[in-house]
């Protein structure tokens, strides 16, 4: 495969015709693998001899924290890409992973902390992982927040990718933190080659049809609304020039 | 239908009806912001070449 092709890519007119003739194909596929992970996981799977009925949150939980952090390392590459290459698309793909990472870091946080309730007798504990994940959730929204509050959208591409590259430590912070810090209420990964620490393969099997349909939604939304921004930034264009005669 | 979650139900279903309810959200916005963009950029594009 040549990688140069990639390239190809960054052009916003190749960009959104490509996107047209996958996007449907992505988002059925994305919609096919939630539906079928989550009645799965809800219906079909049993209680844990500990957690109870509450292991079926792992259905959600887990995959949703697994974007939250991968959404922003995708932001990190497409920044890293807009700051090397100065491609348009790469900008505007990772300002619109944004919302959908706040979207994944709120479902990560909000179904953590009702999983945390019964399990830790708390709803929150500034445990490392968790309290990570908050860092990461106000990384977001001070990327979304300083997007808006820059008119020109090339320093605003500057300046996200700059906290962009700040925020990936906590990014990495969040899903490593159980492991450097030995301490907290959290426990170690859910998913692991190491079959000792794995989940029940009852449960993985759902969880890993769960964590595809997840991923297939971000690329699906990302397209989109990478998409949309393309539009967006076209019509300002346009309407300029309109303006200028 | 519904499986029995004994006492954790309303923990269980609360988690999901919140997620489904936020990813449902997320996509309806995000449509509904493409399908704006779009007519928006169709209308200057339309004026530009009529």
């Amino acid at each position: 495969m040549n990688l140069n092709a990639l390239w190809e890519y960054a052009n916003p007119v190749k960009f959104s015709r490509t996107v047209s003739l996958v996007l449907p194909w992505v988002s059925v596929l994305a919609l096919v693998s939630l539906v079928v992970g989550l009645v799965w996981g809800f219906f079909f799977t049993p209680d844990d001899y500990r957690q109870g009925s509450t292991v079926k949150i792992i259905f959600l939980h887990v995959p949703s924290a697994m974007m939250a952090i991968s959404a922003w390392f995708m932001m990190l590459v497409t920044s890293l890409i807009w700051l090397i290459r100065r491609h348009h698309v790469s900008a505007l793909a990772a300002k619109a992973a944004a919302p959908i990472g706040i979207v994944m870091t709120l479902i990560a946080l909000a179904t953590g902390a009702i999983w945390g309730q019964p399990m830790w007798g708390t709803w929150w504990a500034w445990d490392p992982r968790l309290t990570s994940f908050l860092i990461l959730f106000l990384f977001y929204l001070g990327y979304v927040a300083l997007w808006e509050a820059i008119e020109n959208p090339d320093t605003a591409a500057d300046l996200t990718a700059v906290l962009c590259i700040v925020g990936s430590v906590f990014a990495f912070l969040s899903r490593y933190a159980v492991n450097f810090w030995n301490q907290g209420l959290h426990q170690g990964a859910s998913l692991s080659l190491d079959k000792e620490e794995n989940v029940a393969d009852v449960f993985s099997t759902p969880l890993y049809v769960c964590i595809a349909g997840f991923v297939l939604l971000f690329v699906a939304l990302v397209f989109l609304r990478t998409r949309t921004e393309i539009h967006k930034r076209r019509t300002k264009a346009l309407l300029a020039r309109e303006r200028l005669g | 239908m519904i499986p029995d979650l004994g006492k954790y139900a309303d923990t269980v279903l609360s988690s999901y009806a919140v997620s489904i309810l936020l990813l449902v959200l997320l996509v309806a916005v995000s449509i509904r912001a493409a399908r704006k963009a779009r007519i928006e950029l169709e209308q200057v594009e339309g004026r530009r070449n009529g």
